[in-house]
């Protein structure tokens, strides 16, 4: 089945089954390979993107319920990594293998867009589904801290 | 008796004051760093005159270094080039950075020494040559400026770029040309002394960090090739079953499939786990290839090996630690007859089961087999091995593989061999299909069919004398790797138990290797982090029947081992240890030794009356000699904490009927951000000669930490792993 999606500000068109995961469509069928495969069923959070402002898992919402929404990945966060979120990353040095870090971008992302000084406890409620396996969370919670001073400076 | 209340908040702030200062120190700004590109495996793209393998100069003077190892996160490039650049001396702002050719290492007679990642090994075992490498690189540049300007070498300087003598001056990159056609007499020494460094042991951004925030960065799973094909794989699920048929026919018309692929054993490789029987759909796109494959009728004969389970083999386990077994380490017949003469005898088991990678990449390779050679991309730490498997699979001169380093999506001793069997399955299927083709393990299969770290069986006894210090101690272990092996790494995996430091007059430890049909490898840290909780925890059980304080007790009994002292009299300035919190809360000592480093861990955790486990803070303090760069060193030992906590206190994959049953992270549930300890590194380094790894030894000891920890808060002795499934209820009345 044909349809249209509204990536990153692109209107891209596809020829899938309409059930096939939003995940597979942006890596394999428009080339977007910054949002990541983890586990398939919502469970580690290496798929997070943004869909109408919400972070959402790709591997579980099927392309045709995403028709007619605004859907952004890691590459259209920002132009040129100047998201507070990507210069509190860099400025504590958050990735190790780096892998699950889209997904953590793109939650932290959206959870700064809900509350601009969010406490400890909502951090973790809202990066909670994020897996990292290179244990870099204490740096996480340190850089959401650090990128919702910069969103505000 | 003092109390202290301890709060996590308390110690939250307290970090991010310490953390925040030291952030300020490590911020480099971008324009001033190094480079790398995102796509780090292109074959060369250096310009300009190569002065030697590791080092190309351009006419500006931009540098660029190749890296002959693989970045899985623990900072591998960074550490590299610092290495080089140290010798070199070049300013750190004009280096950039790109992987090393496999093929041309291989051509070459393995000219880059090693490009292999793995062992904690990169800094403390290849800065000689990779420091000799950038100081041959500038003794040469130094010996063309000489010859150019009719002076001895001797009155060259070289620094950061420039030569210079008296009014004379010259770039590196000016003399590039004339410095790669100079032989030198002799090589240089490399500055062994730290007091002499300018670059290493100070901070330094990692190079990889912004391709890690915008999607850039290239790994093997992304691997996207002209007219590339994907397959899907399954093999038994029962590992190492028979495969003797599947009905094609039931999928060959859903939308994009293109094959199935029968995919043969190869035998003789069951030490070095490699490709068993499988099945693999191919399909246009991955997602259709996993569809499929989940509907393909398949028939397996499972054997035996369906009969195994993980209660069956902790059974046989226990059963095996009663038995006399192979010696490890030296013979000491009177330990065992202390300990039977003895008044007082500390006896315990242990246990944990297998545990796997789960690295955040699954499994994958994409493998392009062409007329004239075939290019691989693989996630693997061992470039070498890749390019002789598939050769081997494809029967073709090795000479015309071309193997791709990739970042990987962490690797923690999961990827050596070259990938290994999803590597060679991506050969054959290629090979079959006549196109390039992405083979990528559902999540599932990844944990299903992974190189498993193996289960482990303890059984451990000490005699205690009247001073309260053991006489003698007598320890065995029993553990279950595919075909018995023992050594996963550098020794033997029970290492960390016959290898402990402690002046007991009199000790003997034997082992059980036990033959197994699951896959098994090395696991970041291998044989210490399974042995190492067992061989700590035992130390507190000693300690407190003897009536000592654990850490007094580990200091007493390495008296004369300044290494060790200065490990744990740092451990007690910094971490304030003591037993006399109030119930619920607790704090626990261990120190292992592992890849020449010695880490010590004192772990705080509070336990509510119901069992809830919150582990507020973990000190380590390791002696690894030296360390290059702090920051990376920081966050390894971070992360090998967090990765060993994963482990014991969630982790725990369930054999039954031979297979695992619990393959995603719904089930083989993994420390989450909420369940973060504060992790908190000091390096007290003894220096010298003493070169330690730092990629894993943080990790072991913070399990027995932990679990000494638990036992001050409750009364309660965990002698199993998943803590998770150990019941830590008490009451006041206890």
């Amino acid at each position: 089945m044909q349809f249209t999606l509204n990536v990153n500000g692109k209107s891209e068109t596809v020829d899938v089954e309409p059930e096939t995961p939003l995940l597979w469509v942006l890596r394999d069928h428009i080339g977007l390979t910054g949002t990541k495969y983890g586990c398939g069923i919502a469970r580690c959070g290496a798929c997070t993107i943004h869909v109408d402002g919400q972070a959402t898992k790709a591997c579980q919402l099927p392309a045709s319920a995403a028709v007619g929404k605004q859907i952004t990945t890691i590459e259209g966060l920002s132009s040129n990594s100047s998201h507070p979120v990507q210069r509190a990353w860099v400025e504590i040095g958050v990735p190790q293998c780096g892998y699950c870090q889209s997904g953590q971008i793109m939650a932290a992302s959206a959870l700064l867009r809900k509350r601009k000084n969010p406490t400890e406890d909502e951090i973790e409620a809202a990066m909670a589904d994020n897996l990292c396996r290179c244990g870099t969370y204490q740096r996480i919670v340190q850089a959401i801290r650090r990128a919702s001073q910069l969103a505000q400076a | 008796m003092t109390t202290q209340t301890l709060s996590r908040r308390s110690f939250l702030q307290a970090s991010v004051a310490v953390g925040g200062g030291l952030m300020l120190g490590f911020h480099m700004p971008e324009a001033l760093a190094a480079s790398i590109g995102p796509r780090p495996q292109s074959t060369t793209t250096a310009v300009g005159t190569e002065v030697n393998a590791w080092i190309v100069i351009d006419k500006d003077s931009t540098v660029t270094l190749r890296i002959p190892h693989t970045e899985m996160g623990q900072g591998g490039i960074t550490s590299v080039a610092m290495l080089i650049a140290e010798e070199l001396n070049v300013d750190w702002s004009r280096i950039k950075t790109e992987f090393a050719d496999a093929n041309r290492h291989l051509r070459n007679n393995k000219e880059y020494k090693v490009m292999s990642t793995h062992g904690s090994q990169l800094v403390r075992l290849q800065h000689p040559h990779l420091m000799g490498a950038g100081a041959s690189a500038r003794e040469r540049l130094k010996q063309a400026a000489a010859e150019a300007w009719g002076i001895d070498r001797s009155e060259v300087e070289a620094k950061l770029g420039m030569l210079t003598a008296g009014s004379r001056s010259a770039t590196y990159g000016e003399l590039a040309e004339a410095a790669a056609k100079v032989t030198l007499d002799k090589e240089p020494e490399i500055k062994k002394d730290p007091a002499k460094w300018w670059l290493l042991g100070r901070p330094r951004q990692r190079l990889d960090i912004p391709h890690k925030v915008n999607g850039s960065a290239q790994y093997a799973i992304d691997t996207r090739v002209p007219g590339m094909v994907y397959a899907a794989v399954k093999a038994s699920p029962v590992p190492w079953g028979a495969l003797k048929g599947y009905n094609f026919d039931a999928i060959k018309d859903r939308p994009g499939v293109i094959a199935a692929v029968r995919l043969k054993a190869v035998p003789g490789k069951r030490d070095q786990p490699d490709m068993q029987d499988a099945v693999a759909v191919v399909a246009d796109s991955w997602y259709r290839a996993k569809t499929a494959l989940e509907l393909l009728p398949i028939e397996w004969d499972f054997g035996d090996s369906a009969k195994t389970s993980t209660a069956g083999y902790y059974a046989e386990g226990h059963r095996l630690v009663e038995q006399k077994g192979i010696l490890s380490g030296k013979e000491d017949p009177m330990a065992a007859e202390i300990i039977a003469a003895a008044k007082k005898v500390v006896t315990a088991s242990y246990q944990r089961p297998f545990e796997t990678h789960a690295r955040m990449e699954p499994i994958n390779a994409t493998v392009h087999v062409q007329a004239d050679r075939v290019d691989v991309w693989s996630p693997t730490q061992d470039q070498s091995s890749a390019v002789t498997l598939v050769a081997s699979q494809l029967g073709v001169d090795p000479r015309t593989v071309y193997a791709h380093t990739m970042f990987l999506g962490g690797g923690f001793g999961g990827n050596g061999g070259g990938g290994t069997a999803v590597t060679r399955q991506a050969a054959e299927i290629s090979r079959q299909v006549g196109k390039p083709v992405k083979v990528i393990w559902s999540r599932e299969e990844d944990l299903a069919q992974d190189k498993q770290r193996p289960m482990t069986v303890a059984k451990l006894s000490a005699a205690i004398g009247d001073d309260g210090l053991p006489t003698a101690l007598f320890t065995r272990a029993a553990w279950f790797t595919m075909d018995g092996i023992n050594q996963l790494g550098s020794a033997t995996a029970d290492y960390a138990i016959y290898n402990m430091p402690y002046l007991i007059p009199h000790r003997q430890h034997e082992r059980h290797n036990v033959k197994t049909h699951i896959p098994s490898s090395t696991h970041r840290a291998p044989g210490a982090n399974q042995h190492g909780f067992m061989a700590e925890s035992f130390v507190d059980e000693m300690a407190i029947a003897g009536g000592w304080d654990p850490l007094e007790w580990r200091i007493r009994m390495t008296e004369g081992m300044p290494d060790w002292q200065l490990v744990l009299k740092t451990l007690k300035e910094r971490s304030g240890f003591r037993t006399d919190l109030p119930k619920g809360e607790g704090m626990g000592v261990a120190v292992v030794e592992s890849h020449g480093t010695i880490a010590a861990a004192c772990a705080t955790v509070t336990v509510s009356r119901r069992g809830r486990l919150e582990i507020e803070k973990v000190l380590v303090v390791l002696d690894a000699g030296h360390v290059i760069n702090p920051h990376t060193a920081t966050e390894q030992c971070e992360g090998s904490v967090c990765w060993e906590l994963s482990h014991a206190w969630m982790g725990g994959l369930e054999l039954e009927n031979g297979r695992f049953v619990n393959t995603n992270f719904d089930s083989y549930n993994l420390l989450r951000i909420h369940q973060r300890p504060q992790v908190e590194t000091v390096f007290a380094l003894s220096g010298g000669t003493k070169w330690g790894g730092l990629g894993e030894p943080a990790g072991p000891p913070a399990p027995p930490a932990v679990a000494n920890a638990i036992y001050y808060a409750t009364g309660k002795r965990i002698r199993e792993t998943p803590f998770r499934s150990q019941d830590l209820t008490w009451t006041d009345l206890a």
